[in-house]
């Protein structure tokens, strides 16, 4: 098991009268000299993890206070010169949405061999909003994702000579990656999903991780076994392992432990997206949008910004308490889910200040960290069509 | 009213035809609202033509093939599909989508058609970047788009409890088709305002008085594109003023098309 820190870098001094919209909210609210201090310390605090022995995550959104690394492949490139030993996952580079995918090739291969092969090499579709930032056709934003994917990995693997390519998206007369890759044939690719099934299988079939966010364990273990199931199916070895993200706070007492899951809280509660801009369309499948226009007739269900700590602790979205209440959570959601290799901590967000951050990574590097070090990977699994075959 | 559909195979697509009414074939290209088949203003065509609707590619139940992106595609298909059911020297009236579409067939077969009737439609773009022509449907509330279609929502408004599954789902695949035509560019292609002056056809501009997705000023600046092209309003109405006032629209039609049909 790796564990790795990891902060959306919010910017949350936005005035208390305005109404956070992800997309819309105007950035004169934005204080370029708050901001500078922000990202100093947001980028400070991934040198600590990297000295406490944690691995980085990073990742990028656009037009949001919630977020402002608004290009993950900078802050790595910063990560990669200014860290020793932590693994970086840029989780991840939004694709589809960017006009050149030869570009994203390329500063990849930079960061990887600045970094000495310490890249993990993350794609996602991004999520609905992101789409008007953007401006990608939402109907085809699946497509344009792994086309982009298929794209990079052609890029650095072709190494004997130029190659042309007149796809759907995207066209080049000539290319020809320079650098290469530290790391041979490429870095790890990671690849996030929420829903989807078949996108889970496709993760499986190339090997690449499969990582989700901040889900319950009942859907996280339906996804998990999706992606270890199709690993027998294809006859595949091992194959890149499964990633989780939970809210993470580690401190000295309970009490203490859910003020800080509290300042997390933020992340779920204070971020807002008009709920058009949730569900642009195309984006979400028709029959998910059957679905959502029946719930929405019966009044609606819940989210988990409205649920309390207690409810999030118990789906495995949050992970909080002294070091061996947190080892003891992460211990059963490894159970539940059949296993994972990667523990993402969103261990900041909204408010949370220097001291507790580090306070928290501290203790968790200290105490936590070497109790769950060494949970087995996980292997494929047999799902029942393949058992009875047997 | 009777009315039958059909499908009729175009290349690599299958497109849904309804057809109702006698008389000589006038082609209606629906909006994307895709409630043209039914209602006043169609019952009220039939009386006059066979009254041809086709759904456009990823509309009503027409396939969308995959290499289908623009709405230049579409016209090209509508163009196959009147090759195919034999229909020459015909009138044509489009709604908002179903006007860019038939602007679109126009310019590129401009001796087809004998008369055309355009119901604010988009397709074009006149100001400069940072200024829209068009209202922005997909960046603006459901409601607020609500309010600039219809001068009064409740003729808007649908009642997805009493649809079925399939019903809904055609609505929505409806919504889905309609972003992956007209995305980007917004609603307009810029080569077609170079184009227009190649339609021949009398036309007739059609333009709800309260239509907020594309304005009267729009409309005005539409038709001077097309030499010789009417222009008229309809009172009580915005986006769709033969789905919201269809008797007053039907007047209109009526009188232009009168020479058509007879």
């Amino acid at each position: 098991m790796r564990a790795w820190h990891f902060t959306e870098m919010p910017y949350p001094h936005y005035p208390a009268d305005e109404p956070f919209t992800r997309i819309n909210l105007p950035n004169k609210h934005f204080d370029p000299k708050i901001g500078a201090d922000l990202y100093n310390r947001y980028l400070d605090e991934y040198m600590i993890a990297d000295e406490l022995g944690l691995d980085i995550m990073l990742n990028e959104h656009h037009q949001t206070p919630s977020c402002i690394d608004t290009c993950a492949p900078l802050s790595a490139a910063i990560l990669a010169r200014q860290t020793r030993n932590a693994r970086i996952c840029v989780l991840g580079n939004p694709i589809g949405h960017r006009n050149d995918p030869i570009r994203v090739a390329e500063e990849m291969a930079m960061i990887d061999c600045i970094s000495r092969g310490r890249l993990e090499c993350g794609f996602v579709r991004g999520v609905p909003y992101e789409i008007y930032a953007a401006n990608t056709n939402p109907t085809e934003t699946g497509e344009r994702l792994w086309d982009g994917v298929d794209l990079v990995v052609k890029a650095w693997q072709a190494v004997d000579a130029p190659f042309n390519y007149e796809g759907k998206f995207w066209h080049r007369r000539s290319i020809n990656v320079w650098p290469r890759p530290y790391q041979t044939p490429h870095p790890q690719i990671w690849i996030t999903g929420s829903s989807d099934i078949e996108t889970t299988k496709r993760v499986a079939e190339r090997g690449y991780v499969f990582a989700n966010f901040l889900l319950p364990h009942e859907k996280v273990k339906s996804l998990f076994d999706a992606y270890r199931a199709n690993f027998v199916e294809r006859g595949l070895p091992g194959g890149g392992g499964v990633a989780y993200m939970p809210l993470v706070h580690v401190a000295e007492s309970e009490a203490e432990a859910v003020k800080g899951a509290e300042e997390l809280r933020w992340y779920l509660t204070a971020p807002r997206s008009e709920p058009h801009l949730r569900n642009p369309p195309g984006y979400a499948p028709i029959n998910a949008n059957v679905a959502m226009i029946r719930q929405a007739e019966k009044g609606g269900g819940r989210a988990a910004r409205d649920s309390s700590i207690d409810q999030l602790r118990d789906q495995g979205i949050l992970m909080c308490g002294t070091p061996d209440m947190v080892v003891k959570q992460i211990k059963r959601f490894y159970d539940l889910v059949g296993g994972f290799d990667h523990l993402l901590m969103m261990d900041h967000a909204g408010f949370m200040d220097h001291q507790r951050t580090v306070k928290a990574m501290t203790l968790f590097a200290r105490e936590v960290y070497p109790q769950i070090k060494d949970l087995p990977r996980t292997q494929p699994v047999r799902d029942a069509r393949t058992a009875a075959a047997e | 009213m009777a009315a039958n559909t059909g499908f009729v195979t175009i290349g690599d697509a299958e497109i849904e035809v309804t057809r109702c009414g006698t008389g000589p074939a006038l082609v209606l290209l629906p909006s994307e609202d895709m409630r043209e088949a039914n209602g006043a203003f169609v019952e009220g065509l039939a009386r006059d033509f066979e009254v041809i609707i086709p759904s456009p590619p990823g509309f009503g139940r027409s396939t969308l093939p995959d290499w289908m992106t623009t709405v230049d595609d579409i016209a090209y298909v509508m163009l196959s599909l009147l090759d195919r059911l034999e229909i020459g020297n015909v009138p044509v009236i489009g709604a908002s989508l179903g006007g860019w579409v038939a602007a679109e067939m126009a310019t590129k077969e401009p001796r087809r058609f004998s008369r055309l009737v355009l119901i604010d439609p988009v397709g074009v773009k006149f100001a400069e970047p940072s200024a829209r022509d068009i209202a922005d449907i997909w960046q603006l509330s459901p409601a607020k788009v609500a309010a600039l279609r219809w001068h009064d929502i409740e003729k808007g408004k649908r009642d997805t409890k009493a649809m079925s599954d399939n019903e809904v789902a055609m609505m929505v695949r409806d919504q889905q088709s309609l972003a992956r035509f007209c995305w980007e560019p917004y609603m307009h292609n810029p080569k077609l305002k170079h184009r227009l002056d190649r339609i021949t056809a009398p036309t007739l501009f059609l333009w709800g008085e309260h239509d907020g997705i594309a304005g009267i000023d729009y409309g005005h600046a539409y038709s001077k594109l097309i030499s010789g092209a009417a222009f008229e309003t309809v009172a009580d109405a915005g986006h769709y003023p033969h789905l919201e006032n269809p008797g007053a629209t039907l007047n209109v039609v009526r009188a232009f098309l009168g020479g058509a049909s007879r």
